[in-house]
């Protein structure tokens, strides 16, 4: 940390390995001021505009909305919300072709422009000074701004990490040959830029913030120069003009001198890096409570009449912004999206501009001449003499066609940054970049599915495990009601006939059960006996009475050895698996009980008819 | 309508790796027209003969292959093998020699192993000591050069003498390369060996004919020939520096070293440098990318281990030149050079690492 302070305090420009110097064609794109576009006839808002989930809708087909009005809410892992770019109604929410190489359909809402422009009720906040950092946060997220330099992560994600900031790096180098959208934005709104450098510092708590500026641009350099004069904190670096210095990981390298460690984030080094855009989308964000809703693309390319640099609606087609510059086709047109590096090619112009597009090329044959055949790779080595990130492609192009995935991590491939610096350098014309994204996908699904499948793994283990513990547990349970069982017969051969009562009370709640029942029929074939008697006569009464006596206590003593027989099993077994072994308890030992039972019964017929003699005696 | 869909980066710069190979055989042009004024127009012939035997067997293999030949040939690179072989070889040695060792280059060092890009060996080197092992005596015969050759060969006597092996007046190769006292005279390189090897010191052995100049007549323009052509294609950046330095440092330190630990028989650096293939092979023959080692560091190491291992030999050996074998042994060693100078990625320099901790 003290290393990079000492190099940055010394306004030092360290140098990163390899780099390109492709011919740059931003004139005459960057000598036209910034015009805006007029609303297309329908704007196209894809749910999804960076990495990230897709936020959900809170409008519906037919809904009138107003400009700067929330379209989504925020999905809660990495999103932003996405706002109506002019007021006007929700035509369609469908699927439309993304802005993507592929252009393949996803879900966006469509509005139809009304013309009248009309904002929703706005809040400015010319005083963000006196707001918690939070609450600035939450004002920026809310706001859908998202990183216009690069691959658009929400910007207040990217401010959020709580760890102590030194240098807040505002990135306005914009190496990619073409591009100039922040070059003009730099030359025409130097002021709104700073400001929104101060909110940065203020949010991140920077020491110091770094305005980077490639040395090709004079003019953004003579702009931003003014604008931050009055600032003792924010220093200017002009950077000398090489592909890619404006990578966020060669900027640092290029401004602290030091490289950012491997699968690490700059905030570990104390440094945070915003893109120049941004910076402007921050301030408008905040101080004048305009969420992100248009941004600069470059319209360049000599197949275009007028290039230049417009403020365009976030989802405005392609379409219409070519028409708009004068778009003349020629055989085997490009239209590419980004910049000539690292752009991509779109198969259909009917997508639109989302939160990411700085650029959109048009080149001619003849100024970017389309990639020739794929020759064998000859090792010459042009390609690591080019690697901004010291790698050995024309290896990893080996490891990439042979599929060697460990090896390819074990070269680092994860570090490249695919700027395409050795695909352009590329004698062979082999397209590296492209074998490297695949190689990338390929190992991440491999990784997924090697997840998915441990999980399976570590599923269908713990099932097993859980199966083979069950069948434990019935066993021993089997065990110990066996044991028990045998034990009960054994008492009742040797005690039975002497010890009737306790006798019950071993037996189960079944048996006292059956014992309980026969009991009963007992009691009333003994009443039934005395109704058989001639007449009511008093002996006859009272023999009647004295034998539901018997069978009441009869009953009451069975009703204790239910009891105690049902207190009994439940000793044994652990309390989940009661309830089945109780019935394991009384499911088995049938017939044994059936003969106890009888036996039971048998006594207790012989005392009930022993006491009634006895009551009989004493009247 | 839609659009034509390419892979990023939508343009290129540097040349093609088609225009590089041309540019390996135009920046041998002023090598080989000195050869040819010092060696007569025997190197023209084996050119001619070695690239069409290139050319028809790279054909043949590529289309057994089920490749397009038209594509194979476009590379240049069996144009770039072909000529390399081509010049180093006695620019009178009999066609077969020449046939038989572009075909062993093309065939079985190159396209078997797998095309372009594939093989491990230098293919015109691996070509040039198949012949050197198997026909020793064609493989060395070099006429003096022209100021102190016995006779002067014209267009057809050459031509004669390469197809027939004798001249039309009936002189064999051994005959032309003897004076008339009986003396056959040897390259510089040889010549200094086998004085050395003879007890004579270096002094005695310098005496001889052909060294009357700084490093052998002939020799040393020819070396400085390649030179020229060595510096356009570092102008050109179709080769770095790393290798040709790493070589001309192998073999001029140690050879420097000697020269002043044992003056009267190790010859010294100028004479290393000026005499056999030594140019040829610091910047045409090890910078063939294909064998050569991959990362700056790497071809730095495979560039001193080439040239040390042509010092020794050339020392010690029992061969007077030894580009070839010192280039096939480093090939061998790419694979182990490449595993330990890799260089180290951005982010994992141990320096990036302690800011963290």
């Amino acid at each position: 940390m003290q290393d990079i302070k000492q190099f940055v305090e010394s306004g030092q420009i360290a140098r990163f390995p390899g780099g390109i110097h492709p011919p740059e064609r931003k004139q005459p794109a960057s000598e036209q001021p910034l015009r805006r576009v007029p609303y297309a006839n329908e704007l196209i808002l894809p749910l999804r505009q960076h990495i990230g989930l897709s936020g959900q809708c809170t409008v519906r087909e037919g809904d009138h909305v107003l400009k700067g009005q929330p379209l989504t809410d925020a999905a809660l892992h990495q999103g932003l919300p996405l706002h109506a770019p002019t007021s006007g109604t929700v035509k369609a929410i469908e699927q439309r072709p993304m802005s993507h190489a592929s252009g393949l359909p996803e879900q966006a809402i469509v509005i139809t422009p009304d013309g009248h422009d009309q904002w929703r009720e706005r809040q400015p906040l010319p005083d963000y000074q006196q707001r918690d950092k939070a609450e600035l946060l939450d004002i920026i997220q809310a706001a859908g701004v998202a990183g216009l330099g690069g691959a658009g992560f929400p910007t207040s994600q990217k401010l959020a990490q709580q760890k102590p900031v030194s240098y807040l790096i505002i990135n306005g180098v914009e190496c990619e040959p073409y591009i100039c959208a922040d070059d003009r934005l730099m030359r025409e709104h130097a002021r709104d830029i700073v400001l929104g450098m101060r909110i940065l510092a203020y949010i991140t708590g920077a020491d110091k913030t770094l305005l980077a500026i490639e040395d090709n641009k004079p003019e953004a350099i003579a702009s931003m120069q003014q604008a931050i004069s009055e600032y003792t904190d924010i220093e200017l670096r002009v950077v000398p003009t090489k592909y890619p210095s404006g990578g966020e990981k060669q900027l640092i390298q290029l401004l602290t001198g030091h490289e950012v460690p491997s699968k690490q984030l700059p905030i570990e080094m104390g440094v945070i890096m915003q893109n120049v855009g941004t910076a402007y989308a921050v301030k408008e964000a905040i101080i004048d409570d305009k969420p992100l809703i248009e941004r600069v693309v470059t319209l360049t390319g000599q197949c275009i009449e007028q290039p230049g640099n417009v403020w365009a609606p976030l989802g405005t087609p392609v379409d219409a912004l070519l028409e708009f510059a004068g778009f003349k086709p020629e055989h085997q047109q490009r239209v590419i999206m980004g910049g000539p590096m690292m752009g991509f090619t779109l198969p259909i112009t009917a997508v639109p501009v989302i939160k990411t597009t700085n650029c959109i090329l048009v080149p001619s044959t003849q100024e970017l001449p389309p990639p020739g055949d794929e020759m064998a790779c000859i090792r010459c080595g042009a390609c690591a003499e080019v690697c901004p990130a010291s790698l050995q492609p024309q290896q990893l192009q080996w490891l990439a066609k042979a599929k060697d995935y460990p090896a390819l991590e074990d070269n680092n491939l994860f570090d490249c940054i695919e700027c395409g610096a050795c695909a352009f350098v590329c004698p062979s014309e082999i397209p590296l970049v492209h074998y490297y994204r695949q190689a990338k996908s390929q190992i991440r699904n491999q990784a997924r599915e090697q997840a998915k499948a441990e999980l399976a793994k570590q599923r269908f283990e713990a099932r097993q495990a859980r199966l083979e513990r069950e069948k434990e547990e019935r066993l021993e349970r089997h065990r110990k009601a066996a044991e028990a069982r045998k034990q009960m017969q054994q008492q009742q051969t040797q005690h039975a006939p002497e010890q009737e009562s306790n006798n019950d009370g071993k037996s189960s709640a079944v048996a006292a059960a059956i014992a309980r029942a026969k009991a009963k029929k007992a009691a009333q074939e003994g009443s039934n006996a005395a109704a058989e008697q001639p007449t009511g006569s008093q002996p006859e009464e009272k023999s009647k009475k004295s034998a539901a006596v018997a069978a009441a206590i009869e009953r009451a003593k069975a009703k204790k050895a239910a009891q105690q027989a049902a207190s009994e099993p439940e000793a044994g077994a652990d309390s989940s698996a009661g309830s089945e072994a109780s019935d394991e308890a009384t499911a088995q030992p049938r017939p044994a009980q059936d003969k106890s039972a009888a036996v039971a019964a048998a006594i207790a017929r012989a005392k009930k008819k022993k006491q009634a003699r006895d009551q009989e005696d004493k009247q | 309508m839609s659009f034509k869909v390419a892979a990023a980066p939508h343009g290129h710069s540097q040349k093609k790796t088609n225009q590089v190979m041309a540019w390996v055989v135009f920046a041998l042009i002023p090598g080989v027209l000195i050869q040819s004024y010092f060696f007569g127009w025997g190197v023209w012939f084996q050119i001619l003969i070695a690239v069409s035997v290139a050319y028809l067997s790279e054909s043949i293999c590529v289309w057994a292959r089920e490749r397009s030949a038209r594509q194979a040939l476009r590379d240049n690179t069996a144009l770039v093998t072909a000529v390399l072989l081509a010049i180093s070889i006695p620019p009178l040695a009999p066609w077969w020699i020449i046939v038989i060792g572009t075909l062993f280059s093309i065939v079985v060092v190159k396209q078997v192993y797998g095309g372009m890009g594939q093989n491990i060996f230098n293919p015109a080197m691996a070509g040039y000591v198949l012949l050197l092992i198997s026909f020793p005596v064609q493989m060395t015969h070099w006429l003096p050069a022209a100021p102190i050759a016995p006779y002067d060969l014209g267009l057809w006597q050459t031509l004669h003498t390469i197809i027939f092996e004798y001249t039309p007046a009936g002189y064999d190769v051994e005959q032309l390369r003897t004076t008339v006292d009986g003396i056959s005279m040897a390259t510089p390189l040889d010549g200094v060996k086998t004085a050395l090897d003879q007890g004579q010191i270096l002094a005695e052995a310098y005496q001889q004919p052909m060294m009357a100049s700084l490093a052998g007549i002939g020799w040393q323009w020819l070396n400085l020939g390649f030179l020229l052509g060595g510096a356009i294609l570092l102008q050109q950046h179709v080769i770095r520096w790393h290798i040709p330095v790493g070589f001309l440092a192998g073999l001029l330190i140690p050879s420097f070293l000697a020269h002043i630990f044992a003056p009267s028989v190790m010859p010294g650096p100028v004479f290393h440098a000026l005499s056999g293939a030594t140019m040829l092979g610091a910047f045409f023959i090890a910078t063939d990318p294909v064998s050569a080692a991959t990362s700056d560091r790497g071809r730095l190491l495979f560039g001193l281990l080439i040239g040390l291992l042509v010092w020794i030999i050339r020392t010690w050996g029992g061969y007077p030149d030894a580009v070839a074998f010192a280039v096939l042994l480093a090939n061998l060693c790419v694979p182990i050079i490449d595993r330990y100078t890799r260089p180290t990625v951005y982010g994992h320099h141990v320096g990036a690492k302690h800011d963290t901790e």
